[in-house]
């Protein structure tokens, strides 16, 4: 042992001395208690981590595509004719007082960077089977970078309502300047979904056949091809519940200035909120022993 | 100075019924309530000093991979502690997190961001990961049109560009060219002489020895020795030669067709423990044909630890297509190898099939076929398949002669 320290001893002398400083202990103990530890010094050191997973993940989506971004139109639009089709010439579904396409894709592109940030999120732990069983990251990183691709599509999308408002007619109001509020609060709750999917999904793999359904169920239940006006009764607490419905409530009054969102809609944001605290505990907790059973 | 400290760790995991899989599962309530464990760790402790080079070898299963994981903090121990001082970099596999679809250059800011380098830093040493990997010409093509000798090469040059304060690798030499393996072991000692502290897991005995000061012998989840590379590599190999290499399988009556043992035996039949490279040896197939199922043919094959396949050869191809077994009975059949291979791991692969079908088909045994006592273990070594008795003979030699107009060298 004393020759090894003692060699020891002279290359730490050759280190500069930031680098001896830089180094800290740290520990690998089994972990206790109900709550678990969320490391935000960690996290927040990872952030270029971040960036670049959700960078691969932008561009994984449009290698070898001939229509690339163009994607992120095509989608919305066919949802966008297929509603008007439906809901508006057969069931003549009110629009608030906005013509009824600005009113649906003002619903549809929120909805659609929630569903995409979903999926995505779901399989993003068990995307990265090989990266978990082989590296240590913070594992939150991977749903975290699961959701910013699609912030790329949700901004085309904004830009795609603006040229529709142009064309229809509506100008916006002064709620625009909240519209940036409301893309957070958008994150936040898609962030907070796809933490506990992909937690869930890292155990049980049902998650990626149930997801797919559930958002169909998910999409109707929302006021997006609706407006929130219309579910009246025993109804309204599908409302509440939904953290989404909230969000699209709001960025649509927010960009096109359709109804301010009322009490159901805040509730629903409060209910985001839960999603998001307690899909951070259930992830923690299954973090720390996910490389043992992905 | 103290770099890792290792205190009482144990690491259980439940076998069978695993913790994931489907709802299904989990809600099952024929669920075992008594579920068995396995024990990879168990109470496991040692300590290590900035600049070390530390060997872990063991078997398979011993809690090598284990170890390291929970070094790498990929992995939390049951109970005890881990504690490691400065960044911890892991080698478990050369080239996670590599994307096919993504160019070579994409794959290194990505890689590098995974095992913790900043962007800056990685643009820093892009050229020398690079150069190190000699892909220049190739970097903005997808790695998925790389040859894999070039896919390891990069995916090494950026793991060996992180600069850890301490590195845990696994079994990295199982894999490439032997010049790759000595730019890895020459890599790692170069961390060894800047402060850092290196844990080395491998089945090579003769690596270990060569590049570590100590090593750590663990036997089912437990310390067996720590001390220096040479004497725990000498216990190692003391218990290691006494095993037999033999397994057998239980009946079955619901097969046709089945294994009943598989075993290693000197030419004349019989069972050896530790078969030496210049000495023949057989393997011995024991099956069992309950059905009369028109005669069976018995292949053998023989796979190096990095999955080369150096001898496959069967009953049918020395006897001009006469099946051995005919009828019904218990057979024993044996291949007797001549002594030309290399000394190294072996796994046996079994394969036993009529004309219209085939019962068995699997690598039912490993062993270790060992050097001959004045053998030098080297590292070439693992890159040579045979070993025959080669003649060498000083054929002549002859003074040199000045080459006209320069004056002669020293």
């Amino acid at each position: 042992m004393s020759l090894s320290s003692r060699a020891a001893a002279t290359a730490t002398e050759s280190l500069p001395a930031g680098a001896r400083e830089r180094k800290r202990w740290v520990e690998n103990v089994p972990s206790r208690g109900w709550l678990p530890r969320l490391d935000v010094a960690e996290l927040w050191a990872s952030r270029e981590l971040v960036l670049i997973l959700a960078l691969r993940n932008v561009k994984i989506r449009y290698k070898q595509t001939v229509l690339g971004v163009g994607w992120a139109i095509v989608q919305p639009l066919a949802a966008v004719a297929i509603f008007t089709i439906v809901m508006r010439r057969l069931a003549h579904i009110p629009s608030e007082g906005i013509p009824y396409p600005v009113f649906v894709y003002g619903g549809l592109a929120v909805w659609i960077y929630f569903a995409n940030g979903a999926t995505t999120a779901a399989e993003s732990l068990a995307q990265y089977r090989d990266l978990v069983t082989k590296v240590y990251f913070p594992r939150l990183l991977a749903p975290l970078a699961a959701v910013m691709p699609s912030l790329i599509d949700l901004g085309i999308s904004i830009l795609a309502v603006g040229v529709f408002m142009a064309i229809f007619g509506v100008a916006p109001g002064w709620e625009i300047v909240l519209l940036p509020l409301w893309i957070v609060a958008a994150v936040a709750t898609t962030f907070g979904v796809g933490v506990w999917l992909s937690a869930l999904n890292a155990r049980y793999r049902d998650v990626r056949n149930a997801l797919t359904f559930l958002l169909q169920i998910w999409l109707f239940a929302t006021p997006v091809a609706y407006p929130s006006s219309l579910v009246h009764g025993a109804w309204r607490f599908l409302l509440y519940v939904n953290p989404v419905a909230g969000v699209v409530t709001g960025f649509r009054w927010s960009l096109v200035g359709a109804q301010p969102p009322g009490l159901a809609a805040l509730v629903s944001l409060a209910t985001g909120l839960v999603v998001l605290a307690t899909g951070l505990v259930y992830f923690a907790r299954i973090e720390r022993r996910l490389a043992d059973f992905i | 100075m103290r770099s890792v400290e290792v205190h009482d760790v144990t690491k259980r995991y439940r076998i069978g019924d695993r913790w994931g899989g489907t709802v299904r599962d989990a809600l099952s309530l024929r669920r075992s309530r008594d579920p068995r464990w396995f024990w990879a760790l168990n109470g496991v402790s040692f300590a290590a000093e900035e600049g070390e080079v530390v060997g872990i070898l063991g078997r398979n299963g011993a809690g090598k991979t284990t170890v390291l994981k929970i070094l790498a903090r990929i992995t939390e121990p049951t109970a005890g502690a881990a504690r490691m001082r400065g960044r911890v970099g892991s080698l478990l596999e050369v080239g996670t997190g590599f994307h096919p679809e993504l160019s070579g250059r994409d794959n290194v800011f990505l890689n590098g961001a995974i095992l913790g380098m900043k962007r800056s830093q990685i643009r820093e040493r892009f050229d020398d990961i690079v150069e190190f990997a000699g892909v220049e010409r190739f970097i903005d093509t997808p790695v998925k049109r790389y040859s894999s000798g070039m896919y390891l090469r990069l995916a090494f040059a950026v793991a060996a560009h992180v600069e850890p304060d301490i590195v845990a690798v696994d079994e990295v030499l199982a894999v490439g060219d032997a010049e790759f393996q000595r730019r890895c072991l020459g890599k790692m000692s170069e961390f060894a002489r800047e402060g850092r502290t290196v844990f080395f897991v491998s089945h090579d005995l003769g690596a270990i020895a060569q590049m570590c000061e100590r090593a750590i012998w663990l036997d089912a989840g437990r310390v067996r020795h720590d001390g220096p590379a040479a004497r725990s590599i000498e216990l190692y190999v003391a218990e290691r030669s006494r095993e037999v290499p033999q397994v057998e399988f239980p009946r079955d009556e619901a097969k046709e067709v089945q294994l009943l043992s598989v075993g290693l035996t000197d030419e004349d039949g019989a069972q050896v423990d530790a078969p030496i490279r210049d000495r023949p040896f057989a393997i011995r197939v024991r099956f069992l044909v309950r059905r009369d199922v028109g005669g069976v043919d018995v292949g053998v094959s023989l796979m190096t630890r990095n999955g080369t396949r150096v001898l496959e050869e069967s009953w049918s191809d020395r006897s001009q297509g006469v099946a051995p077994a005919e009828g019904t009975g218990v057979f024993d059949v044996s291949m007797l190898v001549p002594p030309v291979l290399a000394a190294n791991d072996y796994a046996v692969g079994v394969s036993i099939a009529s004309p219209y079908q085939r019962f068995v088909d699997e690598e039912v045994l490993t062993f270790q076929l060992w050097p001959r006592p004045d053998d030098r273990r080297e590292l070439s070594d693992r890159s040579r398949l045979v070993q025959p008795e080669v003649g060498w003979r000083l054929e002549s030699r002859a003074p040199v002669e000045p080459v006209e107009g320069q004056p002669p060298s020293q």
